[in-house]
């Protein structure tokens, strides 16, 4: 693949805000986003449910309107130049959007031809993409009769049909189960290997760190950090979290902990304490010592090592499962 | 799984007119598979009604429902306007039956979105694909009221008018096609059941099928009221085209509403579509 210079994605302050309808006010779903990145990148925007990653997707796939801020899809303005855009990339959303009317083999052959390819080069390419994803059983069945793991893949290479230079992919593993997520995984690990650049959107911390080079963390429309997945571990989370949940008022000895080195921060919220810690070794137990000490229970204890999902608890304060 | 080492795409030449072309294969693709349906779907109602009224009634003795001895049969009044609600109801149901489905449920309009051309192009893709179903639902209609008749009741059709007869019937089929789009893109899903209730059979009934317009006379209000109904001037249309010798408006009319109005609905329909689909 011959990748011309510039980014394949670049925004500045990039925001949408779908406007009032009805009783509903208006939404600021995303709200001043900046992303920038190279050709080749596996980026992942990484965020919970309403986080606006979807939002931003379609932004950058020029279905949806911004109403601030710039976006640029191989250095052409997602408002201005939406064709030449929609001909440069590849789009797998999070429905299954695929055409009811054809079979699988021939949503791909029309797509194809959709993108310019002549009747015949287009069979022949879908067939090749079936066959390479292993969906050589699917060609002649209707898009909706097949497993939700094959439907994605089968969008996948409809996405692929025409060598987009682009492949965004809006919460690819949502819904399958363990073992076809790993399978969707290495398909896209071999995507990248093979020079495509994707940008994925996710709400699974081990996906983000399962395959993205770089991830930007978003919540509310905003940006909360980005980098490497060590980077934003290094900063943001390399902190270690216990949590533990008390039946009583947590023991007043706790407060003292957070002076402690090795320890950065210590949050208590009803019964529940949670400890940010660099130095976690033989906290827990201790913890768990200091409740008993003073006659109060443990009803529920878990320790994070750093990961992303710690990354975001220090960014947030939130569960990211809540 | 085998690693996906991807070829890249042979070269696309993804210039407007290859697409459009294409979006307009897929359509093909589509009729064809979908053909001894649609065919049994868009024949049924006409052939039923020409079969109890030009055959099964005369040959019960009610022959004069139209006209009088030496007047024109019922089956020649039957042509022009069967045929027109055809093609009326064929492009509609063309149109709005996809678009309700793109539209809601899982919202695949989006996907049909990142074809590359302009959305409005979209929009005007659609109206052509569905005023080409709404011709070949009329064009299946001529046959069978042709040809379905008692005895003595066999319409008087010939063509008298050629460039009438092709301009009412390609334009009659983008603006009933047109229309279609305005509606589905203006109606939510659970409205359309309401539509076909209180806007599709009215406007059938009452346009200008069964009677030619002229005849309304009598009732004046319904007469002016028709007015507002689209079929009713590509009814006339096709009488003047096909059956001259039965009374029917002047082509001035019935080509300014019909050429007039699908510029109308086009514009708006194309309008309307592009703000549903890009938000
Ligand atoms: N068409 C729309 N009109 C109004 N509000 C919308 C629309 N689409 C999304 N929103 C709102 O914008 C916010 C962001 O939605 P978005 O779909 O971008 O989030 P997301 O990160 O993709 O979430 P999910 O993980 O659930 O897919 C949400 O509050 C959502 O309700
Ligand atoms: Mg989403």
């Amino acid at each position: 693949m011959t990748a011309p210079p510039g980014a394949a994605v670049r925004t500045a302050g990039l925001q949408k805000t779908y406007p009032a309808s009805g009783p509903r006010p208006a939404v600021p779903a995303v709200q001043g986003i900046d992303l920038d990145v190279p050709r080749g990148e596996f980026f992942g925007l990484l965020g919970p449910n309403g986080a606006g990653k979807s939002t931003t997707i379609g932004m950058l796939t020029t279905l949806v309107v911004p109403t601030g801020g710039t976006a640029h899809v191989c250095g052409l303005d997602v408002v201005r130049d939406a064709v030449e855009i929609k001909r440069r990339i590849g789009v797998v959303s999070q429905n299954n959007t695929l055409d009811s009317d054809l079979t699988v083999a021939e949503n791909l052959e029309f797509r194809g031809r959709f993108f310019g390819l002549g009747a015949r080069e287009a069979r022949k390419r879908a067939d090749e993409l079936l066959e390479l994803f292993g969906l050589g059983d699917t060609r002649g069945g209707n898009p909706f009769e097949i497993s939700g793991g094959q439907a994605k893949r089968v969008m996948i290479c409809r996405a692929l049909v025409h060598g987009p230079e682009v492949l965004f992919l809006d919460e690819p593993t949502a819904g399958l189960d363990p073992q076809t997520r790993t399978n969707l995984w290495e398909v896209l690990r071999e995507l990248q290997a093979s020079g495509q650049t994707i940008l994925l959107t996710t709400h699974y911390m081990e996906e983000a760190e399962a395959l993205c080079d770089r991830v930007a963390v978003v919540d509310h429309g905003k940006i909360l950090a980005s980098g490497t997945v060590d980077q934003l571990k290094g900063t943001a989370g390399a902190d270690t979290v216990i949590t533990v949940a008390y039946d009583a008022p947590p023991p007043d000895r706790i407060h003292a902990l957070a002076d402690r080195t090795g320890i950065s921060k210590v949050e208590i919220n009803g019964g529940q304490v949670r400890v940010f810690a660099t130095e976690p070794d033989g906290l827990l137990g201790e913890l768990v010592a200091l409740g008993a000490a003073e006659g109060v229970g443990v009803t529920d204890a878990s320790q994070l090592r750093p990961s992303l999902e710690t990354v975001f608890l220090t960014l947030t304060g939130r569960d990211y499962r809540e | 799984m085998t690693a996906p080492v991807l070829a890249p795409p042979p070269p696309a030449r993804a210039t407007l007119p290859r697409t459009f072309a294409a979006m307009m294969a897929r359509e093909a693709r589509v009729m064809r598979k979908n053909f001894l349906s649609t065919f049994v779907r868009v024949l049924v109602q006409p052939v039923m009604f020409v079969f109890v009224f030009a055959y099964v009634l005369p040959k019960l003795g009610g022959g004069a429902m139209a006209g009088g001895p030496g007047g024109p049969t019922f089956s020649t009044i039957l042509v022009p306007g069967l045929v027109g609600s055809s093609i009326i109801m064929q492009a509609m149901m063309a149109v709005i039956f996809p678009l309700m489905m793109e539209l809601n449920w899982q919202k695949s309009i989006t996907d049909r979105a990142l074809a590359p051309v302009p959305i409005p192009l979209l929009a005007v893709q659609k109206i052509l694909a569905a005023a080409l179903q709404g011709l070949i639902g009329g064009l299946l209609v001529f046959p069978a009221v042709l040809f379905i008749h008692a005895d003595g009741q066999a319409p008087e059709v010939h063509v008298a008018n050629w460039p009438v007869l092709i301009v009412v019937m390609l334009a009659g089929s983008l603006l009933a096609a047109a229309g279609g789009l305005l509606l589905g893109t203006l109606l939510n899903p659970q409205k359309v059941q309401v539509l076909f209730a209180i806007v599709l059979l009215p406007m059938t009934m009452l346009g200008c099928v069964y009677y030619p317009w002229s005849a309304l006379e009598d009732i004046r209000w319904l007469q002016i009221v028709s007015l507002f109904n689209p079929l009713v001037y590509i009814s006339e249309g096709l009488r003047a085209a096909l059956t001259p010798d039965i009374p029917h408006m002047p082509a001035w009319a019935f080509l300014l509403a019909v050429l007039g109005g699908t510029v109308l609905l086009t514009w708006a329909a194309t309008r309307t579509f592009t703000k549903r689909v890009l938000t």
